[in-house]
């Protein structure tokens, strides 16, 4: 509640903190490879060791040797430096899609325990609705309504995660809304917006954290599969999904570890950003008893 | 509440396709320009010039009596183009539905009632199968089992029964491992928790027979979790679909759909878009019936609404 916000920056730095801690050995491995990949999302063209877009075909498929630790893709880039190139395209969809599907979910989801009766009703049943879209499949549609691209796939699903954010967020919320603070505060003459945005939303902050925790892998395997299917980022651009479907003919020739890696990589972000979910999800349901 | 979410689906489906850049003229065309009389006979046979209701009325009415339209690329009926390749799809998720139900919500009994070292080597595999997505499974599988070991074929349809089954066994696993996980770890978490319940413990110290208690007592409560996340991770995987076909080179519904969506070919993808949702709705319908004839205390919560 607001004497947390009241008590200063400090001690809500120090109770981050704190939750980190109480995850544990796997949440804490979690972590560093959460921000091992957001440090490569950041700087990985930096990071690079080599040009990741410059293609040398006399090398396609050449293995690892001298400082080229993962050896060559189909084209002849070196594999390492892709990876961390990749990272950014990688990591900033998914996190869109976050941001996106959580901030509107948890508006949809605050308007409808708050306002109740018919808003609350039109809510739902649009939302049952889109129930009815698979992520993917939404993602494939506005591929072909606007055309192959991460920013079409990053709205569809974002739009095709709404119902099942604001769908957890909306219990948590109605249940916020019958605690007697609300009622003394309206009673005070609290305007809506300020009980929903100083305290409700606050309160509910951990289930929200830990959605969008859970959402991130989610949103990280939808997005790299319809980048797989050639319809999200599109090559050269670096991607884990893109490199995948362009080394994947390396397979067959025996030269597997591109598009292994590749996959590794979201396999192992994927890992640690559910991990970490699970173990936010558990501390949120604690808390609220 | 079906037929109304379908009913808003189909024009959703519609009208984004609809509303795409680009007029239908020049996609039928090709680009190129047409005479005027040609125009003509093309716009009343897709009855262009009418309003966009009349156009969604006679899409939806066509749709009813399957008739979805013509493929602009391939010059054939949608129709026909979905039911050459539609029972690769259907086979496909038959086949991995049956790996998740047998071997997820096996494991997850056998887990859930035996804590020890088998309960937590299967949680840290489960973690980890769940975070593989589909292609990610797909690429181990075909080096594994199709390169290495040579035991499946990596790539295509099969021309007999028995060589379908052959060449949609790697797909199907590579279909089911995350779902397996999911339904694997929700069965586990609801069978430990009925058995924790009380009138277990007293089913237990009343000397009721072991076999009996988990199959009256705690199966029968586990029954409705099991089934709608085993409902629901079935339902995903007819879009998911898409992916493995795409990685395996087979002739599918979704394999199709991202060829068309890639070429444009806006008859299929609505054709296609419209199939998928119908299926996913019904199967989740069937999911919510099964769970109220498992427990029609289901039914009575749910009917005030």
């Amino acid at each position: 509640m607001s004497t947390v916000r009241a008590a200063g920056e400090t001690t809500a730095f120090r109770r981050a903190l704190a939750v980190l801690r109480a995850t544990g050995p796997a949440g804490i491995a979690s972590m560093v490879v959460i921000a091992a990949a957001t440090v490569a999302a950041g700087f990985g063209p930096l990071l690079a060791p080599y040009d990741p877009d410059l293609p040398n075909l006399s090398l396609s498929w050449a293995g690892p040797v001298g400082g080229h630790l993962l050896g060559y893709d189909f084209e002849g880039r070196d594999v390492l430096s892709r990876l961390l190139a990749g990272a950014q395209s990688s990591m900033l969809g998914p996190l869109a899609v976050v941001i996106l599907s959580v901030t509107a979910g948890t508006l949809l989801a605050v308007t409808a325990a708050w306002r109740r009766g018919l808003s609350d009703t039109v809510i739902s049943s649009g939302l049952n609705i889109l129930f009815a879209f698979p992520g993917i499949l939404l993602a494939i549609l506005a591929a072909a309504v606007f055309g192959a691209g991460l920013p079409a796939a990053t709205i569809a699903l974002s739009v095709a995660y709404l119902p099942y954010v604001t769908r957890l967020l909306r219990g948590a919320a109605l249940t916020e809304r019958n605690q007697p603070y609300v009622a003394a505060l309206e009673v005070q003459g609290a305007s809506a917006a300020a009980i929903c945005l100083r305290h409700v939303v606050p309160n509910i902050a951990p289930l929200i954290v830990a959605q969008a925790t859970i959402l991130f892998g989610y949103a990280m395997v939808d997005l790299a599969a319809v980048s797989y299917l050639g319809l999200g980022v599109q090559p050269p651009t670096a991607n884990w999904g893109v490199m995948i479907s362009e080394n994947q003919d390396g397979l067959l020739l025996g030269h597997a570890l591109p598009a292994v890696a590749a996959g590794l990589c979201i396999v192992a972000v994927v890992i640690a950003v559910n991990v970490l979910g699970e173990r936010l999800f558990e501390q949120a349901r604690a808390a609220r008893g | 509440m079906l037929l109304a979410s379908l009913l808003v689906a189909s024009f959703v489906i519609f009208a984004a396709l609809y509303l795409a850049p680009g007029t239908p003229l020049a996609a039928l065309s090709g680009g190129q320009s047409l005479p005027p009389g040609s125009v003509q006979v093309l716009e009343q046979r897709y009855h262009l010039n009418q309003s966009f209701a009349a156009q969604y009325w006679y899409w939806l009415d066509n749709a009813l009596h399957g008739n979805l339209g013509v493929s602009i690329t391939l010059r054939e009926n949608v129709s026909t183009l979905i039911a050459s390749r539609i029972w690769t799809t259907a086979g496909l998720v038959l086949y991995a539905s049956l790996i998740i139900v047998v071997l997820g919500i096996g494991l997850g009994i056998v887990s859930g009632l035996r804590p020890g070292r088998l309960d937590t080597s299967a949680l840290v595999v489960t973690a980890v199968c769940a975070a593989i997505p589909t292609f990610v499974a797909a690429i181990a599988l075909i080096m594994v089992f199709a390169v290495k070991l040579g035991w499946f074929p990596a790539l295509g349809n099969g021309t007999s029964f028995l060589g379908n089954v052959r060449h949609l066994t790697l797909p199907a696993i590579a279909l089911a491992t995350a779902s397996l996980a999911i339904v694997a770890r929700v069965t586990r978490a609801s069978v430990r928790q009925e058995a924790g319940r009380e009138h277990v413990q007293t089913a237990v110290s009343r000397g009721i027979p072991g076999r009996q208690v988990i199959q009256r007592h705690i199966l029968r409560n586990a029954a409705v979790p099991i089934t709608t996340i085993t409902g629901i991770t079935t339902a995903s995987l007819i879009a998911v679909a898409a992916v493995v076909e795409v990685a395996f080179s087979l002739n599918g519904l979704g394999a199709y759909l991202v060829q068309a969506a890639e070429s444009k070919d806006i008859a299929v993808v609505q054709g296609i878009s419209l199939l998928m949702v119908t299926a996913f709705v019904v199967i989740n319908l069937l999911t919510d019936l099964i769970c109220a004839a498992l427990d029609p205390r289901l039914a009575l919560r749910d009917s005030p609404r």
